[in-house]
């Protein structure tokens, strides 16, 4: 739910990164961090266990710049991926202005992202959204791997409407900044509209 | 159900920062924040000093969020309020309709004291969050004007 403060020219919108275990959500935000300049971005949360999975929830605000005298901020947050982790999974989407779901390329992990994905549609509906309505982009992750699917077995199988799909190896940025640029110009642009 | 918007402005975020300036000095607290229940951060008064007043808010949203959770599953609607006693700094938490007023204090205050300063608070501010709504509902034409006129190169040159 995006918060627009006139008094001091400021929109502030909330992005979600969710997917299935180890696909490589806290990885993106990691390699936004890790190549924003300091101006743009405040601390990376990591709420996390001891062997680095996440338990909460990672966050970063991030500033994108100005347009017609507001400042956009975006705060991106990830959710724990591990399937025993939905209650909090649920709380986290609350409020969110748009979706980045992150699917693990791997064959042996194709369950594991379609699993996800139908818990993120009922946890949106748990929290009066719509995936079909809100503003939500397909990451296709660790396309390096030798495993992989198919870019387009993977298109048919996990696509829900005609959202934009990125190709991406999180673990070197590609694709990282394309994904976001894409969720974060469909947030701007619904914001336009509604 | 989703929330609507708040939209803020200036007459509004001038009165909450009365309200926020009363309740510092009268509890004796070191920072005030008023935060949504999504975690941004809606006003802050008080000595921040080098605190990372984002980041905090997010992680007290985090923290009413999961207690929430907790509350829900033992039959509860929510808990009204967090308190955390550090060695030196607390923390006071009170959820008033879909914000949260967190209060950071320490030995000059006391927790009683802050809990009584924040009741009277919360009142002013529920008032003030109820006008915003009604504002809200009179001004949306005139807003809606001002964000139609964001044009796509507008969007894209956030990202050049």
């Amino acid at each position: 739910m995006t918060f627009i403060n006139y008094a001091s020219r400021e929109i502030n919108c909330k992005i979600v990164y969710y997917g299935p275990g180890l696909c490589g959500k806290t990885t993106n935000l990691q390699y936004i961090y890790d190549t924003t300049a300091p101006t743009a971005k405040g601390k990376l949360i990591s709420l996390a266990t001891e062997t680095d999975r996440t338990l909460f929830f990672d966050f970063m605000p991030l500033e994108l710049g100005t347009v017609r005298g507001f400042k956009t901020r975006f705060h991106l947050y990830t959710v724990p991926g591990q399937v025993f982790y939905d209650a909090s999974r649920k709380l986290i989407l609350k409020g969110v202005d748009g979706v980045v779901f992150v699917a693990d390329s791997q064959d042996e992990r194709m369950d594991a992202n379609i699993e996800s994905l139908y818990n993120l549609e009922e946890n949106l509906q748990a929290n009066g959204y719509d995936l079909v309505k809100i503003p939500y982009v397909l990451q296709l992750n660790k396309r390096d791997l030798p495993n992989v699917i198919p870019a387009e077995e993977m298109v048919a199988e996990l696509r829900r409407k005609d959202e934009p799909v990125h190709e991406a190896i999180a673990a070197k940025g590609n694709g990282v900044f394309d994904t976001l640029k894409s969720v974060a110009k469909q947030v701007l642009t619904e914001l336009r509209k509604s | 159900m989703t929330d609507t918007p708040i939209i803020m402005h200036e007459q509004q975020f001038q009165k909450l920062r009365l309200i926020l300036g009363k309740l510092r000095l009268e509890s004796f607290s070191r920072v005030v924040f008023l935060v949504d229940k999504n975690g941004q951060q809606i006003a802050t008064h008080g000595d921040v000093g080098d605190l990372d007043t984002t980041s905090l808010a997010s992680l007290a949203a985090g923290n009413v969020a999961a207690t929430g959770g907790m509350a829900r599953l033992i039959g509860e609607k929510e808990f009204p309020t967090l308190s955390h006693e550090g060695e030196r700094e607390s923390i006071h938490i009170c959820i008033i309709g879909r914000v949260l007023l967190v209060v950071v204090f320490d030995e000059r205050s006391s927790l009683g004291l802050v809990k009584l300063r924040v009741k009277q608070a919360s009142r002013d501010l529920s008032n003030l969050f109820d006008e915003l709504e009604r504002l809200a509902a009179e001004r949306r034409e005139r807003e809606e004007a001002l964000f139609a006129e964001i044009t796509d190169d507008d969007i894209d040159s956030l990202f050049s």
